[in-house]
Protein backbone atom coordinates (compact mmCIF):
# COMPACT_ATOMS: atom_id res chain seq x y z
CA UNK A 1 0.00 0.00 0.00
CA UNK A 2 1.47 3.28 -1.12
CA UNK A 3 1.87 5.74 1.75
CA UNK A 4 2.14 9.47 1.32
CA UNK A 5 4.85 9.93 3.95
CA UNK A 6 7.50 8.07 2.04
CA UNK A 7 6.74 10.10 -1.06
CA UNK A 8 6.87 13.35 0.91
CA UNK A 9 10.11 12.28 2.52
CA UNK A 10 11.70 11.87 -0.84
CA UNK A 11 10.05 14.54 -2.99
CA UNK A 12 9.09 17.27 -0.53
CA UNK A 13 6.01 18.46 1.23
CA UNK A 14 4.26 20.00 -1.77
CA UNK A 15 2.86 16.57 -2.46
CA UNK A 16 -0.65 16.34 -1.07
CA UNK A 17 -3.28 13.68 -1.00
CA UNK A 18 -7.06 13.71 -1.09
CA UNK A 19 -9.62 11.03 -1.64
CA UNK A 20 -13.10 10.60 -2.95
CA UNK A 21 -14.77 7.32 -2.01
CA UNK A 22 -12.05 4.78 -2.82
CA UNK A 23 -10.11 7.00 -5.23
CA UNK A 24 -6.77 8.18 -3.87
CA UNK A 25 -5.51 11.30 -5.56
CA UNK A 26 -1.97 12.50 -5.07
CA UNK A 27 -1.19 15.99 -6.34
CA UNK A 28 2.41 16.48 -7.43
CA UNK A 29 4.15 19.60 -8.78
CA UNK A 30 4.72 19.36 -12.50
CA UNK A 31 8.53 19.47 -12.29
CA UNK A 32 8.60 16.40 -10.04
CA UNK A 33 5.86 14.34 -11.61
CA UNK A 34 8.13 12.24 -13.79
CA UNK A 35 10.35 11.27 -10.86
CA UNK A 36 7.37 10.41 -8.70
CA UNK A 37 5.89 8.26 -11.47
CA UNK A 38 9.23 6.55 -12.04
CA UNK A 39 9.44 5.81 -8.33
CA UNK A 40 5.92 4.39 -8.33
CA UNK A 41 6.78 2.24 -11.31
CA UNK A 42 10.11 0.95 -9.96
CA UNK A 43 9.49 0.59 -6.27
CA UNK A 44 5.77 0.40 -5.72
CA UNK A 45 4.92 -1.90 -8.59
CA UNK A 46 2.48 0.31 -10.48
CA UNK A 47 3.09 -1.46 -13.76
CA UNK A 48 0.03 -0.33 -15.70
CA UNK A 49 -1.02 3.12 -16.84
CA UNK A 50 -4.76 2.62 -17.09
CA UNK A 51 -5.73 6.09 -18.17
CA UNK A 52 -4.18 9.44 -18.69
CA UNK A 53 -6.19 12.54 -19.30
CA UNK A 54 -6.31 16.27 -18.81
CA UNK A 55 -8.80 18.92 -17.83
CA UNK A 56 -9.02 22.64 -18.46
CA UNK A 57 -9.85 24.56 -15.28
CA UNK A 58 -10.51 27.90 -16.93
CA UNK A 59 -13.25 29.68 -14.94
CA UNK A 60 -13.55 26.68 -12.63
CA UNK A 61 -14.58 27.79 -9.13
CA UNK A 62 -11.56 27.87 -6.83
CA UNK A 63 -9.06 26.66 -9.39
CA UNK A 64 -5.65 28.33 -9.41
CA UNK A 65 -4.02 26.57 -12.35
CA UNK A 66 -5.17 26.30 -15.93
CA UNK A 67 -4.66 22.62 -16.76
CA UNK A 68 -4.67 19.43 -14.77
CA UNK A 69 -3.13 16.22 -16.05
CA UNK A 70 -4.13 12.95 -14.41
CA UNK A 71 -2.39 9.60 -14.48
CA UNK A 72 -4.44 6.61 -13.30
CA UNK A 73 -2.08 3.85 -12.24
CA UNK A 74 -2.73 0.23 -11.39
CA UNK A 75 -0.59 -2.32 -9.62
CA UNK A 76 -1.63 -5.51 -11.34
CA UNK A 77 -0.22 -7.70 -8.56
CA UNK A 78 -2.08 -6.16 -5.64
CA UNK A 79 -4.89 -4.44 -7.49
CA UNK A 80 -4.00 -1.12 -5.90
CA UNK A 81 -4.97 1.99 -7.81
CA UNK A 82 -3.78 5.54 -7.43
CA UNK A 83 -4.36 8.76 -9.34
CA UNK A 84 -1.43 11.13 -9.79
CA UNK A 85 -2.41 14.66 -10.67
CA UNK A 86 -0.35 17.62 -11.69
CA UNK A 87 -1.09 21.17 -12.77
CA UNK A 88 0.20 23.21 -15.69
CA UNK A 89 -0.17 26.73 -16.94
CA UNK A 90 0.02 28.72 -20.14
CA UNK A 91 1.81 29.90 -22.20
CA UNK A 92 3.84 26.75 -22.63
CA UNK A 93 2.30 23.72 -20.93
CA UNK A 94 4.85 20.96 -21.10
CA UNK A 95 5.51 17.71 -19.26
CA UNK A 96 8.09 14.97 -19.63
CA UNK A 97 6.67 11.99 -21.50
CA UNK A 98 6.06 8.82 -19.51
CA UNK A 99 6.36 6.70 -22.63
CA UNK A 100 9.64 5.16 -21.36
CA UNK A 101 7.78 3.86 -18.29
CA UNK A 102 4.46 2.75 -19.79
CA UNK A 103 4.07 2.34 -23.52
CA UNK A 104 0.32 2.82 -23.18
CA UNK A 105 1.12 6.50 -22.75
CA UNK A 106 1.88 6.74 -26.46
CA UNK A 107 -1.60 7.45 -27.81
CA UNK A 108 -2.89 8.91 -24.54
CA UNK A 109 -0.25 11.64 -24.67
CA UNK A 110 -0.98 12.22 -28.34
CA UNK A 111 -4.65 12.68 -27.51
CA UNK A 112 -3.88 15.16 -24.73
CA UNK A 113 -1.58 17.03 -27.09
CA UNK A 114 -4.28 17.05 -29.75
CA UNK A 115 -7.08 18.25 -27.51
CA UNK A 116 -5.28 20.54 -25.04
CA UNK A 117 -1.98 21.47 -26.66
CA UNK A 118 0.10 20.11 -23.80
CA UNK A 119 3.49 19.06 -25.13
CA UNK A 120 5.20 15.91 -23.90
CA UNK A 121 8.95 16.16 -24.06
CA UNK A 122 10.61 12.96 -25.17
CA UNK A 123 7.52 11.44 -26.80
CA UNK A 124 8.65 9.45 -29.84
CA UNK A 125 5.89 10.59 -32.19
CA UNK A 126 3.92 13.55 -30.90
CA UNK A 127 1.40 14.15 -33.67
CA UNK A 128 -2.32 14.85 -33.64
CA UNK A 129 -4.29 11.66 -33.23
CA UNK A 130 -7.96 12.63 -33.67
CA UNK A 131 -8.06 15.92 -35.51
CA UNK A 132 -6.64 16.34 -39.01
CA UNK A 133 -2.98 17.26 -39.29
CA UNK A 134 -3.69 20.73 -40.64
CA UNK A 135 -5.93 21.64 -37.69
CA UNK A 136 -4.35 24.42 -35.65
CA UNK A 137 -6.54 24.85 -32.56
CA UNK A 138 -6.88 22.72 -29.44
CA UNK A 139 -10.60 21.97 -29.25
CA UNK A 140 -11.03 20.87 -25.64
CA UNK A 141 -9.63 24.09 -24.25
CA UNK A 142 -12.44 26.04 -22.65
CA UNK A 143 -11.69 29.19 -24.62
CA UNK A 144 -12.27 27.37 -27.91
CA UNK A 145 -15.88 27.75 -29.07
CA UNK A 146 -17.97 24.58 -29.18
CA UNK A 147 -18.92 25.16 -32.80
CA UNK A 148 -15.36 25.88 -33.82
CA UNK A 149 -13.93 28.79 -35.72
CA UNK A 150 -15.28 27.76 -39.11
CA UNK A 151 -12.86 24.87 -39.72
CA UNK A 152 -15.76 22.56 -40.50
CA UNK A 153 -16.73 24.77 -43.45
CA UNK A 154 -13.26 25.11 -44.88
CA UNK A 155 -13.57 22.65 -47.75
CA UNK A 156 -13.90 22.97 -51.51
CA UNK A 157 -17.45 22.64 -52.85
CA UNK A 158 -17.99 20.00 -55.53
CA UNK A 159 -20.94 20.92 -57.73
CA UNK A 160 -22.83 18.51 -59.92
CA UNK A 161 -21.86 20.26 -63.12
CA UNK A 162 -18.14 19.82 -62.57
CA UNK A 163 -18.02 16.27 -61.23
CA UNK B 1 -50.18 -1.21 -82.90
CA UNK B 2 -51.35 1.87 -84.63
CA UNK B 3 -48.27 2.40 -86.76
CA UNK B 4 -48.23 -1.17 -87.84
CA UNK B 5 -45.10 -2.30 -86.03
CA UNK B 6 -44.45 -6.00 -85.90
CA UNK B 7 -44.71 -7.90 -82.63
CA UNK B 8 -41.96 -7.52 -79.96
CA UNK B 9 -41.02 -4.12 -81.26
CA UNK B 10 -41.83 -0.75 -79.76
CA UNK B 11 -40.76 2.82 -80.20
CA UNK B 12 -39.33 5.03 -77.47
CA UNK B 13 -36.88 7.82 -76.99
CA UNK B 14 -33.27 6.91 -76.35
CA UNK B 15 -33.26 9.09 -73.24
CA UNK B 16 -36.26 7.25 -71.83
CA UNK B 17 -34.76 3.86 -72.61
CA UNK B 18 -31.49 4.79 -70.90
CA UNK B 19 -33.31 6.21 -67.87
CA UNK B 20 -35.48 3.12 -67.65
CA UNK B 21 -32.43 0.88 -67.59
CA UNK B 22 -30.50 3.04 -65.18
CA UNK B 23 -33.31 3.61 -62.71
CA UNK B 24 -34.08 -0.08 -62.39
CA UNK B 25 -30.55 -1.18 -61.71
CA UNK B 26 -29.13 1.36 -59.29
CA UNK B 27 -25.97 0.08 -57.66
CA UNK B 28 -25.65 1.75 -54.27
CA UNK B 29 -22.38 2.73 -52.68
CA UNK B 30 -22.99 2.51 -48.93
CA UNK B 31 -21.15 5.30 -47.14
CA UNK B 32 -22.30 4.25 -43.68
CA UNK B 33 -20.64 6.06 -40.81
CA UNK B 34 -23.20 5.85 -38.02
CA UNK B 35 -26.48 4.32 -36.90
CA UNK B 36 -28.14 5.14 -40.23
CA UNK B 37 -25.81 2.50 -41.64
CA UNK B 38 -27.59 -0.13 -39.55
CA UNK B 39 -30.91 0.89 -41.06
CA UNK B 40 -29.29 0.84 -44.48
CA UNK B 41 -28.20 -2.73 -43.85
CA UNK B 42 -31.69 -3.60 -42.66
CA UNK B 43 -33.08 -2.11 -45.86
CA UNK B 44 -30.83 -4.32 -47.92
CA UNK B 45 -31.51 -7.41 -45.83
CA UNK B 46 -34.26 -9.92 -46.35
CA UNK B 47 -37.10 -8.30 -44.42
CA UNK B 48 -37.22 -5.04 -46.37
CA UNK B 49 -35.27 -6.34 -49.35
CA UNK B 50 -34.05 -3.52 -51.53
CA UNK B 51 -33.60 -6.11 -54.29
CA UNK B 52 -37.30 -5.73 -55.04
CA UNK B 53 -36.42 -2.38 -56.58
CA UNK B 54 -33.31 -3.48 -58.39
CA UNK B 55 -30.89 -1.84 -56.00
CA UNK B 56 -29.45 -4.80 -54.16
CA UNK B 57 -25.98 -4.74 -55.65
CA UNK B 58 -24.09 -2.91 -52.92
CA UNK B 59 -20.56 -2.48 -54.10
CA UNK B 60 -17.78 -1.32 -51.82
CA UNK B 61 -15.82 0.17 -54.65
CA UNK B 62 -17.13 3.55 -55.83
CA UNK B 63 -15.95 2.75 -59.34
CA UNK B 64 -18.72 0.17 -59.70
CA UNK B 65 -21.55 2.25 -58.22
CA UNK B 66 -23.92 4.91 -59.39
CA UNK B 67 -25.89 5.77 -56.25
CA UNK B 68 -24.06 7.17 -53.24
CA UNK B 69 -26.00 6.73 -49.99
CA UNK B 70 -24.45 8.89 -47.29
CA UNK B 71 -25.74 7.32 -44.08
CA UNK B 72 -24.54 9.00 -40.93
CA UNK B 73 -22.62 12.00 -39.75
CA UNK B 74 -19.58 13.14 -41.66
CA UNK B 75 -16.75 14.79 -39.78
CA UNK B 76 -14.01 17.08 -41.02
CA UNK B 77 -11.55 14.26 -41.40
CA UNK B 78 -14.02 12.13 -43.36
CA UNK B 79 -15.27 14.80 -45.76
CA UNK B 80 -12.25 14.70 -48.11
CA UNK B 81 -12.75 10.91 -48.26
CA UNK B 82 -16.42 11.36 -49.13
CA UNK B 83 -15.59 13.89 -51.83
CA UNK B 84 -12.98 11.57 -53.27
CA UNK B 85 -15.44 8.68 -53.32
CA UNK B 86 -17.96 10.87 -55.09
CA UNK B 87 -15.40 11.89 -57.69
CA UNK B 88 -14.40 8.27 -58.23
CA UNK B 89 -17.92 7.16 -59.10
CA UNK B 90 -18.56 6.92 -62.83
CA UNK B 91 -21.24 8.96 -64.56
CA UNK B 92 -24.19 9.00 -64.38
CA UNK B 93 -24.41 9.08 -60.60
CA UNK B 94 -26.79 10.22 -57.92
CA UNK B 95 -26.61 10.83 -54.20
CA UNK B 96 -29.04 10.16 -51.38
CA UNK B 97 -28.37 11.94 -48.10
CA UNK B 98 -29.83 9.64 -45.46
CA UNK B 99 -30.76 10.83 -41.99
CA UNK B 100 -30.66 14.05 -40.04
CA UNK B 101 -26.88 14.07 -39.60
CA UNK B 102 -26.01 13.68 -43.25
CA UNK B 103 -28.61 16.29 -44.24
CA UNK B 104 -27.95 18.96 -41.60
CA UNK B 105 -25.45 17.76 -39.03
CA UNK B 106 -28.32 16.78 -36.74
CA UNK B 107 -27.65 17.20 -33.04
CA UNK B 108 -23.91 17.21 -33.63
CA UNK B 109 -23.49 20.95 -33.99
CA UNK B 110 -19.82 20.89 -32.98
CA UNK B 111 -16.50 21.99 -34.35
CA UNK B 112 -15.68 18.75 -36.12
CA UNK B 113 -18.99 17.73 -37.72
CA UNK B 114 -19.91 18.93 -41.19
CA UNK B 115 -23.33 20.59 -41.08
CA UNK B 116 -24.84 18.76 -44.02
CA UNK B 117 -22.99 16.99 -46.79
CA UNK B 118 -24.97 18.96 -49.37
CA UNK B 119 -22.71 21.91 -48.68
CA UNK B 120 -19.82 20.11 -50.29
CA UNK B 121 -21.15 17.39 -52.59
CA UNK B 122 -24.27 17.43 -54.79
CA UNK B 123 -27.27 15.68 -53.23
CA UNK B 124 -30.35 14.52 -55.15
CA UNK B 125 -32.57 13.19 -52.40
CA UNK B 126 -32.85 13.83 -48.68
CA UNK B 127 -34.24 11.28 -46.26
CA UNK B 128 -35.31 12.77 -42.92
CA UNK B 129 -35.28 10.76 -39.72
CA UNK B 130 -32.97 9.85 -36.91
CA UNK B 131 -32.37 7.24 -38.19
CA UNK B 132 -34.95 6.87 -40.98
CA UNK B 133 -36.86 3.61 -41.06
CA UNK B 134 -36.09 1.26 -43.94
CA UNK B 135 -39.46 2.12 -45.47
CA UNK B 136 -38.37 5.73 -45.71
CA UNK B 137 -35.19 4.77 -47.48
CA UNK B 138 -37.17 2.58 -49.85
CA UNK B 139 -39.52 5.47 -50.50
CA UNK B 140 -36.53 7.66 -51.29
CA UNK B 141 -35.17 4.99 -53.60
CA UNK B 142 -38.48 4.77 -55.46
CA UNK B 143 -38.60 8.52 -55.69
CA UNK B 144 -35.03 8.53 -56.93
CA UNK B 145 -36.07 6.11 -59.67
CA UNK B 146 -38.97 8.38 -60.59
CA UNK B 147 -36.64 11.35 -60.70
CA UNK B 148 -34.26 9.51 -62.99
CA UNK B 149 -37.15 8.51 -65.25
CA UNK B 150 -38.46 12.06 -65.26
CA UNK B 151 -35.24 14.01 -65.79
CA UNK B 152 -32.67 11.54 -67.02
CA UNK B 153 -30.97 11.86 -70.37
CA UNK B 154 -28.62 9.57 -72.23
CA UNK B 155 -25.71 12.02 -72.09
CA UNK B 156 -26.46 13.34 -68.62
CA UNK B 157 -27.03 16.88 -69.80
CA UNK B 158 -29.53 17.47 -66.99
CA UNK B 159 -26.58 17.73 -64.58
CA UNK B 160 -24.93 20.59 -66.43
CA UNK B 161 -27.23 23.23 -64.98
CA UNK B 162 -26.36 22.42 -61.37
CA UNK B 163 -23.44 24.75 -60.88
CA UNK B 164 -24.07 25.53 -57.23
CA UNK B 165 -24.12 23.37 -54.12
CA UNK B 166 -27.53 22.43 -52.77
CA UNK B 167 -26.68 23.39 -49.24
CA UNK B 168 -26.44 26.77 -47.58
CA UNK B 169 -23.26 28.71 -48.28
CA UNK B 170 -20.54 27.93 -45.76
CA UNK B 171 -20.26 31.26 -43.98
CA UNK B 172 -23.87 32.29 -43.94
CA UNK B 173 -25.57 34.61 -41.51
CA UNK B 174 -27.47 31.75 -40.00
CA UNK B 175 -24.22 30.20 -38.86
CA UNK B 176 -23.17 33.43 -37.18
CA UNK B 177 -26.54 33.72 -35.48
CA UNK B 178 -26.41 30.18 -34.18
CA UNK B 179 -22.92 30.65 -32.84
CA UNK B 180 -24.06 33.62 -30.77
CA UNK B 181 -27.42 32.49 -29.53
CA UNK B 182 -26.18 30.16 -26.79
CA UNK B 183 -25.16 32.73 -24.17
CA UNK B 184 -25.50 32.11 -20.46
CA UNK B 185 -27.97 34.15 -18.45
CA UNK B 186 -26.23 35.69 -15.42
CA UNK B 187 -27.70 34.57 -12.11
CA UNK B 188 -29.71 31.78 -13.62
CA UNK B 189 -29.29 28.55 -11.70
CA UNK B 190 -29.94 25.80 -14.17
CA UNK B 191 -29.73 23.10 -11.54
CA UNK B 192 -32.78 24.22 -9.58
CA UNK B 193 -36.02 23.25 -11.21
CA UNK B 194 -38.49 26.12 -11.48
CA UNK B 195 -41.18 26.30 -8.84
CA UNK B 196 -44.58 25.74 -10.29
CA UNK B 197 -47.27 27.97 -8.84
CA UNK B 198 -50.50 26.11 -8.74
CA UNK B 199 -53.69 28.15 -8.53
CA UNK B 200 -57.02 26.82 -7.51
CA UNK B 201 -57.41 25.19 -10.85
CA UNK B 202 -54.31 23.10 -10.28
CA UNK B 203 -55.33 21.63 -6.93
CA UNK B 204 -56.09 18.00 -6.76
CA UNK B 205 -59.50 17.19 -5.49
Amino acid sequence: MLDLDSLQERFGNEITESSFRDNRRIVVPSDKVYFVLEQLWREWGFDMLVEMTAADYLEYPGATDRFGVMYVLLNTTTGERVIIKTHLNLPDPELPSVFPLWHSADWLEREIFDMFGIKFEGHPDLRRILMPEEFTAFPLRKDYPLKGRGERHNFPVITRAES
Amino acid sequence: MAVGLPENLFLTKLDAAASWARSNSLWPMPFATACCGIELMATAASRHDMARFGAEVMRFSPRQCDLLIVAGRVVMKMLPVLQRIWLQMPEPKWCISMGACACTGGVFDTYAVVQGVDRFIPVDMYVPGCPPRPEQLLAALIEMQEKIMRTGTLTGREFAGRTKSNGPPPFDLDEVRRSQEAVGVPGLDIYTPPEIQLGNAGKLN
